[in-house]
């Protein structure tokens, strides 16, 4: 069974004056195949950090990362990465955009049509698959991130915020489109959010991290992920165990961030 | 002065009229008629078409109204052009007086002048004829016929029944008369407020010397050929300018080396104005179509650099890292990511460097050049064929214009998502 290990792996940001800032210390996580894990923690806690090292955007200054036994130096495709906003071309069609990944690894139009229309009817952009992307909204936009990483065929899926930029509404569609592409490509993601309601509803595990240093503060195993493929979502919040949960980890941030500016109050005083 | 307070007037009073038809006349159902915040949305702002045309025949129409042009229905007072005439009275060294009659004769500039048969009349002063053409003045030696003279003593005292003196003058029928400090008469006929043609021709000479040169050439050249020339010039030199300046300028923001060791020379060289660098262009190369062409390229080069370079530095680094995740190699990033991404600021540069290039290459060829726009003008202007400057200066403005329309129609086809990103 291949899996995403990181091992020890720790990240000192050397500002140039002389100081450091600790975004990670001694971060060890294993992920298996197929596993969906969503990241909580308050902000500054090293969650893009995190992710920009698996994806290969940064070396760590400490620890070892590998996919199936593969070491992680660089970016590669195998790890596909949905970003917040803006990462898409807008000098491309939406179909374009969607293909680009079979496109740089060689396949010809003939090869990836099949999997470039069905992934933009999944994601529901048939009708605009030769627009422009900036013709489109910002749901729409997501969308096609979603379908351009999927098109590549990553073994993880790595996501910072995909569905930050978001309205309530949009944000529940494109949730359980999540869902139901990670069940259907029985991919590896790791989602990074803010909102405790999407960690709870998408992710399979929870991570919760903790700030100063960058750290793994609680795991938990959660089951509505699970439930949530092809149901309501709405229902699902209603359930007794996903509202003690959100309370839990609620309070959990809640007093992280007490604390981070109870220190930040005691130190400039 | 007095064009810029017509022109003001005209401004002021097209606004008011065309307002109050506009109002009167059409609904407007568009979204900005809709928008009640106006002035301070600069999107709500396009430029008034009615303004646009108006403005381009008020300069016409002023043109002509000052030149006298056939085109024109209103024409501002001309100058003086007819016979006229004055008297003066002269006082003999014994004290007696007499007077006499000058008859003037004002032909329009450019005929031939004529003088009116006169009688010398009665009295020691005798009358006297002089001719002048229009914008001119005459020094009037009365006392050549008159039987005493100024060396004898004789001096005039009155012109028209006011006395005059040395530096003095007097204002006649459709002139005036100013005394010289030796007592002569120096008569002004009326100039009127059109200008003459050698300052400023009538549209309709400079449009027949456009039909003219365009078919018998000027200086060996056609017009065509020394507009075509000039152009050739630019197109050269800008293309050799671009063709090494954006590689250069990609190197410059994908690499420290390049970027350290190009830096000093495009930061010294990107003030240098181009002009300034004629002389030496000269020196080196002479002033045959190579000094032109390396000139040319130097305006443009440093300018290209610099737009392909920021055009690099712009490219969000989350698209280069999408890129780099969806598995492209250093080669399909600058291909597809980098190149796309920095054509609108390269664009922006091409504008630029046209715009310098065809400023730079007038220039040039008004120091030196054997055909092309500046050297046109530059010729004309020595024998004072205003006509075809002002010819000249028209077509390099309209040339220098269209240029900018089809840059930025092509930009607006090639980088449609300029902006929007
Ligand atoms: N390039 C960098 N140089 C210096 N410090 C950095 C850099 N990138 C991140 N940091 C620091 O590392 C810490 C973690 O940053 P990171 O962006 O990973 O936080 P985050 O958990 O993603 O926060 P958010 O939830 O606000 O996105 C922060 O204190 C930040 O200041
Ligand atoms: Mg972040």
């Amino acid at each position: 069974m291949s899996t995403l290990s990181i091992d020890d792996v720790s990240m000192r940001f050397d500002l140039g004056n002389g100081e450091h800032v600790q975004a990670l210390k001694n971060v060890t996580l294993e992920l298996k195949t197929g596993e969906l894990m969503s990241v909580l923690g308050p902000s500054g806690c090293g969650k893009t950090t995190l992710l920009n090292i698996v994806a290969g955007f940064l070396a760590p200054t400490e620890g070892k990362l590998s996919l199936n036994g593969v070491p992680i130096t660089e970016p590669g495709a195998e790890r596909g990465m949905v970003f917040q906003q803006g990462a898409l071309f807008d000098w491309m069609s939406v179909r374009d955009n969607v293909a680009f990944g079979p496109k740089m690894g060689g396949q010809s139009p003939a090869e990836y049509a099949e999997t470039v229309d069905h992934l933009l009817d999944v994601v529901g952009l048939q009708d605009f698959k030769q627009k422009a992307v900036y013709e489109l909204s910002g749901g729409m936009q997501q969308r096609v991130s979603l379908a351009r990483c999927l098109a590549n065929k990553p073994d993880v899926i790595l996501m910072d915020e995909p569905l930050g930029a978001l309205d309530a509404l949009t944000r529940e569609k494109m949730q359980s489109l999540v869902l139901k592409l990670w069940k259907e490509t029985g991919r590896t993601i790791i989602l990074i959010t803010h909102s405790v309601e999407e960690a709870l509803l998408l992710g399979e595990r929870l991570l919760v991290m903790a700030p100063r240093p960058g750290r793994i503060h609680k795991e938990y195993q959660l089951p509505f992920a699970d439930l949530g493929v092809g149901a309501d979502l709405r229902e699902i919040k209603k359930h007794p165990d996903f509202n003690t949960t959100r309370e839990e980890i609620l309070s959990m941030i809640w007093d992280m961030e007490e604390e981070i500016m109870g220190r930040s109050e005691g130190a400039s005083s | 002065m007095i064009v810029l307070i017509i022109y003001i007037t005209v401004f002021a009073i097209a606004f008011f009229a065309v307002r109050f038809i506009a109002n009167r006349l059409i609904e407007r159902h568009d979204f900005t008629s809709l928008k009640t915040v106006t002035f301070g949305d600069e999107s709500a702002v396009t430029p008034n078409r009615w303004a646009s045309i108006l403005s381009v025949l008020t300069i016409f129409l002023l043109w002509g109204a000052f030149t006298n042009s056939n085109w024109t229905p209103l024409h501002v007072p001309g100058p003086f052009v007819g016979d006229t005439k004055f008297t003066y009275v002269m006082e003999a060294p014994n004290g007696s007086r007499d007077d006499a009659t000058v008859y003037v004769r004002v032909s329009p500039a450019g005929e031939p002048k004529s003088k009116i048969e006169t009688e010398l009349g009665d009295g020691f002063a005798k009358n006297d004829s002089v001719s002048v053409s229009a914008w001119r003045s005459v020094l009037v030696a009365m006392d050549k016929n008159d039987e005493f003279k100024r060396k004898q003593g004789a001096k005039v005292v009155e012109v028209n029944g006011s006395p005059i003196s040395p530096g003095h003058r007097v204002q006649v029928d459709d002139g005036e008369i100013v005394m010289t400090s030796k007592g002569t008469l120096n008569f002004i006929p009326n100039k009127g407020l059109q200008m003459e043609p050698i300052w400023l021709p009538p549209p309709e000479n400079v449009v027949d010397r456009v039909v003219e040169i365009a078919q018998e050439g000027y200086q060996n050249f056609t017009l065509l050929e020394h507009l075509g020339w000039s152009l050739l010039r630019v197109i050269v030199g800008f293309v050799l300018g671009a063709v090494v300046g954006i590689p250069l300028g990609y190197a410059m923001g994908l690499s420290d080396w390049f970027r350290g060791w190009f830096d000093p020379i495009v930061e010294f060289m990107r003030p240098v104005p181009p002009l300034a660098l004629i002389p030496l262009v000269i020196i080196w190369a002479g002033i045959g179509e190579t000094g032109k062409i390396i000139l040319l390229f130097l305006a443009s080069l440093w300018i290209m650099t610099i737009a392909a370079r920021a055009g690099v530095s712009g490219v969000k680094i989350t698209k280069v890292h999408a890129a780099y995740s969806l598995g492209a190699s250093k080669w399909q990033i600058m291909r597809y990511v980098i190149a796309p991404n920095s054509l609108p600021e390269i664009f922006t540069g091409a504008r630029v460097a046209m715009g310098v290039c065809w400023g730079t290459v007038v220039a040039a060829e008004l120091v030196a050049a054997e055909k092309g726009a500046g050297m046109m003008i530059m010729v004309a202007s020595r024998f004072q064929l205003t006509d075809i400057v002002i010819m000249g200066i028209i077509l390099i403005g309209a040339i220098g214009y269209a240029i900018d329309i089809l840059m930025r129609k092509s930009e607006d086809y090639l980088v449609p998502w300029k902006g929007k990103g």
